[in-house]
């Protein structure tokens, strides 16, 4: 038992570390290079007006902070939806869950866009929420029918499909002036991300998240499966009410702002649980928003710098990384019989 | 001492469907009461409407004298435990952390173990014999350590009463009798209630205060072992029209062979079993005799011989018995005799033993 405590406590440090690092290679990297006391500067003190503070102050650290709150958010997302259906693959991607979201919030975006009005956070977030939702009912009406996990997945994939389909329909057909920005955020990117919009996704995933770590008592005995969860005094009903509201919230804030973003949900969860040898949701809670935080910062470290000037668009980074952290998982994971 | 469980008049089912009705149900502390019945009667519904697991549609559960429909998930998880069919499947997890999370109920918000829950649940682990498992992962035991360990589990939630369902499928015959002798064990010292259901037929004629029946859509019959257990009832309540129970021994026979006997077999004192079992699987009909009616060899022969020439208990072999049994030798055309023991009692059967011989039928 001291072991695995110590074993926390420095995966937890090894984390931290690391999302340091990021944060500051971020700041750092870019078409603009700074050096490490300019930085502390710009930090540091008021604006003086100069293009290298306006760089650093409005564009790159409100894009760290989206890409740690919304890398952090989605993870435990996944997480949530993993324990919900008991399924390690499951995730707010591969479920169709993100691709719900991405479909309302278009919606409602070129609704909005083509009578002149930007859409503001909330409207973006109440919509993806509600895609979510739509996408996750769908989800729960199969998950009776079918019991294989394998399948359910191949179903959520199939509803992403749907979702994305209209999606690109709803896009070809609105304003060429709205369509550059669409398609940026519709193939998923922190880019165009300001303090604004970073102020409300602090307070909605801020929220979410410590609700969700307020439930790891429930979510460990769930763990054990709804017999024994239930005979240990959860009720059931109100917990997985809870679980599919949180997990949806959290997908849904990550879609609002930066567009489906693939893979991360599964991959950072099963990622931290091998780092810290458990998955017991006190420790692996924060530890997923953490691990997610760190990955994309990575991933977006990765699409602003690699093919500079041009900007990959972060769903393909998180792709490259996680799908075959998705495939090992398939085709490796203990307890395969489950799948 | 009154009820700690109680059900009257429940009627449980599936969506609406009424499966089994009138189930009453009385079990106190210190207690042992089993369900036994056919595959498919019903005996999981009955526990899983008792833990709540699906709402019964009729009638009430009981639970310390209150309506368990009426009581929280909390109050019900500190009195009430259990150990069911269900996998789990938990992810990285050892042994000692699939029992702790017994102690759920008792544990704040954040679910976390003070050092006098780790000891009860080392407590538990040591009860079930599961020290040396503690730290294996879960994942990675056989089904008899699993069963163990969920064991452990339901003991830490420090329950009142527990409620197993076929705790011992799936064990082989060490585990079952170790994991029924911490059950009885628990009962005697702490006074726990138990319910469980279980397919040995054996097992819960020897350990249960009570066994309730479930057969026909509804509890059948009640009451403790020695009414339950008769031949003529187990086979009813199993439908089983071929073969035979020995409510003394638990046992089950195969039907006999079909046709005139075969092959005599001299027995007694046990001697007989063996051949009989073999004749019985060779599909031979055999003709057995001459046993006493208080021999070991007669259940046997009762259940498996075509026909059986017996003598009541304590006298010696008497003239008629001894003419009956040669002539249906004479009318066999082998002649067995494991017998080897003869003595004052069973002196004829030494004469049917050389009459076989001089008529050279003897093997």
């Amino acid at each position: 038992m001291r072991r695995a405590r110590s074993r926390y406590w420095a995966a937890f440090l090894l984390l931290l570390a690391l999302l340091a690092a990021l944060v500051v290679w971020n700041v750092n990297a870019g078409s603009v290079s700074l050096s490490g006391a300019e930085i502390l500067r710009i930090l540091c003190s008021p604006s003086d007006g100069s293009t290298e503070y306006g760089i650093v102050r409005t564009l790159r650290l409100p894009r760290i902070c989206a890409a740690v709150l919304l890398g952090g958010g989605l993870s435990v997302s996944g997480f949530l939806l993993q324990t919900f259906f008991a399924n390690p693959i499951a995730g707010p991607f591969v479920l169709g869950i993100s691709s719900g979201a991405k479909l309302a919030v278009s919606l409602v975006m070129i609704s909005l866009l083509s009578r002149g009005i930007a859409a503001g956070s909330a409207a973006l977030i109440g919509a993806a929420f509600l895609g979510a939702m739509l996408s996750m009912g769908f989800i729960l009406l199969i998950s009776q029918r079918v019991k294989r996990m394998s399948m359910l997945v191949v179903c959520g994939v199939m509803i992403g499909y749907i979702c994305s389909a209209i999606t690109d329909f709803a896009v070809t057909f609105a304003e060429d002036s709205n369509i550059v920005n669409l398609h940026n955020w519709s193939m998923g990117s922190f880019s165009g991300i300001y303090w604004d919009s970073v102020a409300v996704m602090a307070a909605v995933i801020g929220i979410a998240m410590a609700l969700s770590f307020f439930l790891s008592k429930p979510i460990g005995a769930y763990q054990m499966g709804e017999v024994y969860a239930q005979n240990m005094g959860v009720n059931i009903r109100a917990f997985r009410l809870a679980l599919i509201l949180l997990s949806s919230v959290l997908s849904a804030c990550v879609t609002a702002f930066a567009g489906p973003i693939s893979f991360v949900g599964i991959a950072v969860p099963h990622l931290v649980k091998s780092l810290f040898r458990t998955a017991k949701p006190i420790v692996i809670i924060p530890a997923c928003f953490l691990g997610g935080a760190v990955f994309c910062l990575f991933c977006d470290l990765i699409a602003r710098t690699a093919f500079a000037p041009t900007e990959v668009s972060i769903s393909s980074v998180t792709a490259v990384f996680g799908a075959p952290i998705v495939i090992y998982m398939m085709a490796f994971q203990r307890g395969k019989s489950n799948l | 001492m009154r009820d700690y469980l109680s059900a009257e008049n429940l009627a449980v089912g599936y969506g609406g469907q009424i499966l089994i009705q009138d189930i009453c149900l009385r079990l106190r502390r210190g207690e042992i009461m089993t369900l036994i019945g056919p595959n498919g009667s019903g005996k999981s519904t009955i526990l899983r409407s008792v833990i709540r697991q699906i709402a019964p549609l009729r009638g009430t559960v009981y639970l310390d004298g209150r309506p368990m429909d009426r009581m929280t998930a909390l109050d019900v998880a500190r009195r009430l435990s259990v150990l069911m069919t269900d996998r789990v499947h938990p992810e990285l997890m050892t042994c000692r952390d699939v029992a702790a999370t017994g102690r759920y109920p008792y544990t704040g918000k954040l679910g976390l173990l003070t050092p006098a829950d780790w000891e009860k649940v080392d407590e538990a682990l040591a009860l079930v014999h599961g020290e040396d498992l503690a730290e294996r992962d879960f994942a990675q035991i056989s089904d008899g350590q699993r069963q163990r360990i969920l064991l452990a589990r339901a003991l830490c939630q420090e329950p009142e009463v527990i409620v197993l369902d076929e705790p011992t499928s799936f064990l082989d015959i060490r585990y079952k009798l170790e994991l029924l002798s911490i059950l009885k064990d628990m009962v005697r010292r702490r006074g726990l209630a138990v319910l469980m259901s279980l397919h040995e037929l054996d097992l819960a004629q020897k350990i249960s205060d009570c066994v309730a029946c479930v057969h026909n859509h509804a509890v059948e019959r009640c009451g403790p072992p020695e009414e339950i257990f008769t031949a003529k009832y187990i086979l009813e309540l199993y439908d089983a029209g071929r073969g035979s129970y020995n409510p003394d021994f638990g046992c089950l026979e195969l039907e006999p062979p079909a046709g005139a006997p075969q092959v005599f077999v001299i027995g007694g004192g046990g001697s007989g079993i063996p051949v009989y079992r073999r004749l019985q699987r060779q599909g031979i009909p055999f003709a057995a005799g001459v046993l006493h009616e208080n021999d070991l060899d007669y259940p046997v022969a009762r259940a498996l011989a075509a026909e059986v020439i017996a003598e009541p208990p304590f006298s010696p072999i008497g003239e008629d018995r001894f003419r009956l049994a040669a002539e249906r030798m004479a009318s066999c055309g082998k002649v067995l005799c494991p017998l080897s023991a003869f003595g004052p009692m069973n002196e004829k059967n030494r004469l049917l033993r050389e009459l076989a011989e001089q008529a050279g039928k003897l093997i």
